[in-house]
């Protein structure tokens, strides 16, 4: 059976499905586009039932020859990370629906193209994750600009025009890069044996230590901003402020990941040796963003920038956890993904229920939530916890990994890195006291409480939190052959631990 | 003396050339003889049924390559029939723009603002005198990237252009601009094809031959003078280069593009774009191929001076057409990139950009047709501010052209340009394709604006609507939009069919 383009496919026939509704019925094109996202859900979850977790091998593989002029085939497949991702992805886009009921309404243009936009925009999110040909992931890659552009640009809020292009422009830009790599990676093939965009086939090209370290950054930048690394960050905040949060969960949830998913698929894969070099550039960069991410995010006042600034903070995580190079590292930061798509989930839907309540980002403008609306302020502070990676809550098992993984190896950089954590505790509270506890402000008293869609919308998320809080291995036990087999592709084996003979004694 | 030897015409090889002349012939004799109601509609059937016609007729000898026909002066072989296949294609496109008569002067002799005029408009008359000169500018594209030696080069040149000089100054509105731009195109054109002349004459005083394979066995046995094969080079490069619009002969692009009526500039912009680059890549592939270390070094400036310029002076425009020629200059010199790779890679590369180009560009400026106001075409880009809203279907066109213009994936354009960029790099010419890069990005800029404008900025009440499409421009339209989508999706089958024809007579 093949899965992976059956899941491809009905994104779009649900969104072919959604353009022939009337457009003056908003809700019916809504109900279509939810059942559709369920279904995608429920079928990945069937695949990922058959997936085989011991096997390192790229799964539910096909492969077609699309364009045979220049070798690129239509070729999908998953491994563990791909399949979290997915699965991270497909959840999502349903919650989303639900929980952002009405935000196609307030858009330029009708709640119809709003649907048909985001159900186009799973079909790309899923075939970036699958597609095992360069070629095709490129494509991917790009075209899922064009979605989420018109629905920053046409439903968002505030500076919306201009945050689209910025975002369009950036990633553009990080995607042409790569195009370089990708032709060069595609004519050195053609001198070694045949033009081929396999992936698989790429990592055994043979080049320099100059040519792979060329190559490696065309691909390492175009990662960098969609993940987004400091100093390729400026865009995300605009266009996560700009966005619905709908759109904005997506944008941070899932496709910033295809930076840090790319880092691992195509840098550390197809580049060893380029990754060696360049592995304390970057680890630099991910302390950077660490903590200028949790710094910048203290000082905001719109609550939807100080979520987009703590992404860039976990996004530091990540990436550091991924270029630490031990199988602890990598597990935590393949987790890490997968937990910060939920907690971010809750805490864009839960900012974005207050900001429509409200009418305003401004956490000035909240205060008092807690006893005018009781049910929406535990879930922003719920929200808050997971995102600051309280015990018990998935996003500590993740955080916790990382920094052992990465002090094993770079201890400097996970001491560094732990800052981060006690910001990330500044960076919640405070917004936590403001907007909730205190006296309520004028202009709140009336706000309504969350209803029940919304509390359907969020209990997934919280489950899922919760869930693997206490219990990560099901997804752990997923991604850890996995994350052994790069990190012994990518050259490295995992340190031994160095207990000090005094301290034995 | 010897005796007189008929010369062999293979005239099925010519067929092409000669039916779309007969047509034009045709075309001339209806403008003076048929009554006024039936001309315009037996002018379209004559145009079209003629470019169809050729278009059966090339399609029948593709495999028939590689031959030569007219003693040798002209090359039927697999570059010159995807050529000319090409041309065609877009011609009939171009065509069913002009179709439109609402665009031309009713009476092109008449002064502008003169009561002559007047009369002439009132009186309903229209002139279709345009039906005939397209057909004369194709049978010139047709013959110019198949001629092999320069002075069939240079008749083809002048035929290809002496129409269009005419049909830029045909423009039903803003005439004394039309007018304007017509004289500079014919001023400046006359101009290049005196620098074209001058070199083809230094290239026949090294090589001794006028023909592309004398001229290449003199560069390959290099006993000529070297100084008259270069400025040989030189001179005929700025002829062609001054066709395609490339920098710094590009300076009467953006003003014919924005004086001629839309139609003729859409033709204009697509089809003399594929004639010159064929007749370029013939040139440089076949004659001067070995000489390449003296033209490329420039050649490369050049392709790199045209698209950055191209892109960056595109940002600053305000006029959607003046826009699309900037980018036209731009798309210019990703083009000089095919020509500069100089292997089979970028000769298929070259040409697939060349139709998916061509037929984007038709598109693009069929959409500009259509949005008007009560005086003629608005082509203020702030007037175009939400067009998205008015218009959905002719804005989402024109976004997706804009999006190929710009090269997304899923689109031709992203094809097109993929293959280019692989080519160069493949030819070992990496700083030009990370230029390249760099000013797709730049390029992205503008393209993106213009969405911005037209989706996301409220719109202006200004009484600028987008007119009801006739079903001739609308079949352009949608055709060029589903070609440029299927290009970008499925180029497999036009791909391969480009690899393996794709041959030039040497």
């Amino acid at each position: 059976m093949n899965w992976l383009t059956m899941l491809m496919l009905l994104p779009l026939v649900g969104a072919g499905v959604v353009a022939t509704l009337p457009k003056s019925n908003s809700a019916i094109a809504r109900n279509a586009a939810l059942a559709t996202t369920i279904i995608v859900a429920g079928a990945t979850i069937a695949m990922a039932i058959q997936f085989q977790r011991d096997n390192v091998d790229m799964q539910f593989t096909e492969s077609y020859s699309w364009i045979p002029t220049f070798g690129i085939k239509y070729a999908v497949g998953v491994d563990a990370i791909a399949l979290v991702l997915i699965l991270l992805s497909v959840l999502l886009a349903p919650i989303v629906i639900l929980a952002g009921w009405n935000e196609a309404l307030g858009g330029r243009w009708s709640a119809k193209t709003f649907y048909i936009l985001i159900l186009v925009l799973e079909t790309m999110m899923i075939g970036v994750f699958a597609a095992t040909d360069v070629f095709l992931f490129y494509v991917f890659f790009e075209a899922m600009l064009v979605p989420v552009y018109f629905l920053i640009g046409g439903y968002g809020t505030g500076q919306r025009s201009a945050a689209a292009v910025k975002f369009l422009l950036y990633s553009l830009f990080g995607g042409l890069l790569m195009l370089v790599s990708i032709i060069a990676l595609y004519v050195l093939s053609g001198e070694q044996g045949g033009h081929t965009f396999d992936t698989a086939a790429l990592s055994h090209l043979k080049m320099s230590s100059m040519t792979q370290n060329l190559f490696f950054l065309g691909f390492f930048i175009a990662f960098a901003i969609k993940a987004p690394v400091w100093p390729f960050h400026t865009w995300l905040p605009d266009a996560a402020a700009a966005a619905t949060p709908g759109t904005s969960v997506l944008l941070l949830g899932v496709l910033d990941k295809v930076g840090t998913f790319g880092m691992i698929r195509y840098c550390l894969t197809l580049f060893p040796d380029a990754t060696k070099t360049f592995t304390p550039v970057i680890l630099v960069l991910a302390v950077i963003s660490i903590i200028y991410g949790a710094f910048l995010a203290i000082g905001q006042t719109d609550l939807k920038r100080l979520i987009a600034f703590t992404s860039i903070s976990h996004f530091g995580f990540i990436t550091m956890g991924i270029f630490a190079m031990t199988s602890q590292g990598h597990s935590g930061a393949t987790l890490y993904m997968f937990n910060h798509g939920f907690s971010t989930a809750a805490l864009f839907l839960v900012a974005g229920w207050m900001i429509s309540r409200r009418g305003s980002s401004k956490i000035a403008d909240f205060g008092g939530l807690q006893r005018v609306t009781p049910v929406m302020a535990w879930m922003f502070f719920f929200a808050g916890m997971s995102s600051l990676a309280l015990p018990g809550l998935s996003s500590f098992v993740s955080e916790f990994l990382v920094l052992v993984g990465t002090y094993t190896r770079y201890p400097v950089a996970a001491v560094i890195g732990t800052l981060g954590i006690v910001m990330a505790a500044l960076y919640i509270l405070i917004p936590i006291q403001r907007a909730l506890h205190g006296p309520v402000m004028p202009g709140n008293e009336a706000l309504s409480d969350l209803n029940l869609r919304e509390k359907i919308a969020i209990a997934p998320v919280v489950a899922v939190i919760v869930g693997l809080g206490f219990y990560p291995s099901p997804l752990l036990n997923v991604i850890n052959p996995g994350a052994v087999h790069t990190i012994s592709q990518a050259g490295y084996s995992d340190p031994l631990p160095q207990i000090d003979a005094k301290v034995g004694k | 003396m010897s005796a007189f030897t008929t010369p062999i015409l293979n005239y099925s090889l010519l067929l092409p050339i000669l039916i779309v002349l007969g047509g034009a012939l045709i075309g001339v004799m209806l403008e003076a003889f048929a009554s006024r109601k039936i001309r315009p509609i037996a002018q379209l059937s004559i145009t079209f049924g003629t470019l169809i016609l050729a278009l059966v007729q090339v399609w029948r000898i593709r495999h028939q390559s590689s031959l030569t026909a007219a003693m040798g002066s002209v090359a039927i072989d697999g570059a010159s029939i995807l050529a000319q296949g090409s041309v065609l294609l877009i011609a009939i496109l171009g065509v069913a723009l002009i179709a439109d008569q609402e665009h031309f002067t009713a009476l092109a002799a008449s002064l502008p603002g003169s009561s002559e005029e007047r009369e002439s408009i009132q009186s309903g008359e229209q002139l279709t005198e345009i039906y005939p000169l397209t057909l004369f500018a194709v049978a010139g594209m047709l013959l110019f990237p198949a001629s092999n030696d320069l002075i069939t080069l240079f008749v083809a040149l002048e035929m290809l252009s002496l129409p269009l000089y005419l049909m830029a100054g045909l423009s039903r509105r803003r005439r004394l601009l039309s007018q304007e731009s017509a004289l500079k195109y014919f001023l400046l054109g006359a101009f290049s094809s005196a620098f074209f002349l001058f070199g083809a004459a230094y290239l026949y005083g090294y090589s001794g031959s006028v023909s592309f394979a004398g001229i290449r066995e003199a560069v390959i046995g290099g006993s000529g003078n070297d100084v008259f094969l270069l400025m040989g080079i030189a001179f005929l490069s700025i002829g062609l280069l001054f066709k395609v619009g490339a920098v710094p002969f590009h300076a009467w692009t953006p003003d014919v593009y924005q004086g001629a009526p839309t139609p003729v500039t859409a033709f204009m912009a697509a089809a003399t774009k594929v004639a010159a680059f064929g007749a370029m890549l013939r040139i440089f592939y076949t004659a001067l191929a070995n000489a390449y270390w003296d033209w490329r070094p420039v050649m490369t400036t050049i392709a790199i001076i045209t698209m950055l310029f191209g892109s960056f002076v595109a940002i600053a425009q305000r006029d959607v057409k003046r826009m699309l020629a900037y980018s036209s200059i731009a798309h210019a010199g990703f083009l000089l990139i095919g020509v500069i790779a100089l292997n089979k890679a970028g000769l298929d590369a070259s040409i697939f950009y060349l139709l998916a180009y061509g037929v984007t560009t038709i598109g693009a400026f069929g959409v500009v047709t259509l949005v008007r106001d009560s005086t003629g075409e608005v082509t203020d880009l702030k007037r175009w501010a939400g067009l998205g809203k008015r218009s959905p279907f002719a804005a989402t066109l024109f976004a997706a052209f804009l999006l190929a213009f710009a090269g997304i994936p899923m689109t031709s354009g992203f094809i097109g340009k993929f293959s280019i960029f692989s080519a160069a790099y493949e030819s070992g010419n990496h700083a030009i394709v990370i230029v390249g890069v760099l000013s797709s990005a730049i390029a992205a800029y503008f393209y993106i604006r213009v969405i911005v404008v037209m989706f996301f900025n409220d719109p202006v009440e200004d009484g600028t609507t987008v007119v009801i499409p006739s079903i001739l421009t609308r079949f352009a339209v949608t055709t060029a939009f589903a070609v440029t989508i299927f290009l970008g999706v499925f180029p497999a089958p036009v791909l391969n069919f480009i690899t393996s024809t794709a041959l030039l007579l040497r």
